[in-house]
C-alpha cells in the first residue's frame, strides 16, 4: 500500500473527496516529521512510538573498498511497535 | 507528542470540520494502517518511510539469567525503514 492507496481508502471510508482525504493524510505525516525535527518523541496509542536517536561521530568503512570514512554525528528516526500491533502482526500471538 | 497533537494539526489543515471529525479521521488512518500491516502487506509512505512486516525464522537463544538455551520461535515482526527524505530532514 502506498500513500495514494491510503488516501483513496480514507476518501472511501469517510466519504470525503480525494483532496480532503489527502489533506488529512499529509497533515498527519507532516506533523510527525515536524515533531521529529524538533527531536520530540511521538506516542501513538495502539500503534507505536517514534523517537529520534542521536549518534556520535565515528570512523566507518566503505564496505566495497575498505577505505576509512569519517561519519559525522547524526540523528536517526526510530520506531518501536506497540504491543497490540506487534501481536496482531504476528497473527495474534505474542 | 501524542495523537491529540496530530488531531489538532488535521483540524487546522482541514477547516470546516469539528475536532471530533478530525479525531475520527486520524483514528481511521491509523486503523487502515494497522489492518493493512496485520495482513502482512507493507505500507510505503513517500517522504516518511516504509512499514514492512518481516518473517523471522526460529533461532536458538538463551535465557540470560539461567544461561539455558531456548528456541526462539519463528515470528513476524514489524519494521520501519525511514525514507531518505526524513533522514535528511532530521540532519538538515
Amino acid at each position: 500500500m502506498t500513500k495514494s492507496d491510503l488516501i483513496e481508502k480514507v476518501a472511501e471510508n469517510a466519504n470525503l473527496t480525494k483532496d480532503k482525504a489527502s489533506m488529512v493524510v499529509n497533515a498527519i505525516f507532516d506533523k510527525m516529521v515536524d515533531a521529529m525535527k524538533e527531536g520530540q518523541r511521538i506516542e501513538i496509542r495502539n500503534f507505536g512510538n517514534f523517537t529520534v536517536r542521536h549518534y556520535e561521530s565515528y570512523t566507518g568503512r566503505n564496505p566495497k573498498t575498505g577505505t576509512s570514512v569519517a561519519v559525522g554525528p547524526k540523528r536517526m528516526p526510530f520506531f518501536k511497535v506497540g504491543l497490540d500491533l506487534k501481536k496482531r502482526v504476528n497473527g495474534g500471538a505474542a | 507528542m501524542t495523537k491529540a497533537d496530530i488531531v489538532d494539526a488535521v483540524y487546522d489543515r482541514l477547516g470546516g470540520y469539528s475536532k471530533r471529525d478530525a479525531a475520527e479521521l486520524v483514528e481511521l488512518v491509523f486503523q487502515i494502517l494497522k489492518d493493512t500491516l496485520e495482513k502482512g502487506e507493507k505500507v510505503k509512505v513517500s517522504g516518511f518511510g516504509n512499514f514492512v512486516v518481516r518473517e523471522k525464522k526460529s533461532r536458538m537463544g538463551r535465557n540470560p539469567q539461567t544461561e539455558k538455551p531456548i528456541e526462539i520461535s519463528a515470528r513476524k515482526v514489524l519494521t520501519f525503514k525511514p525514507s531518505q527524505v526524513l533522514k535528511s530532514q532530521l540532519n538538515g
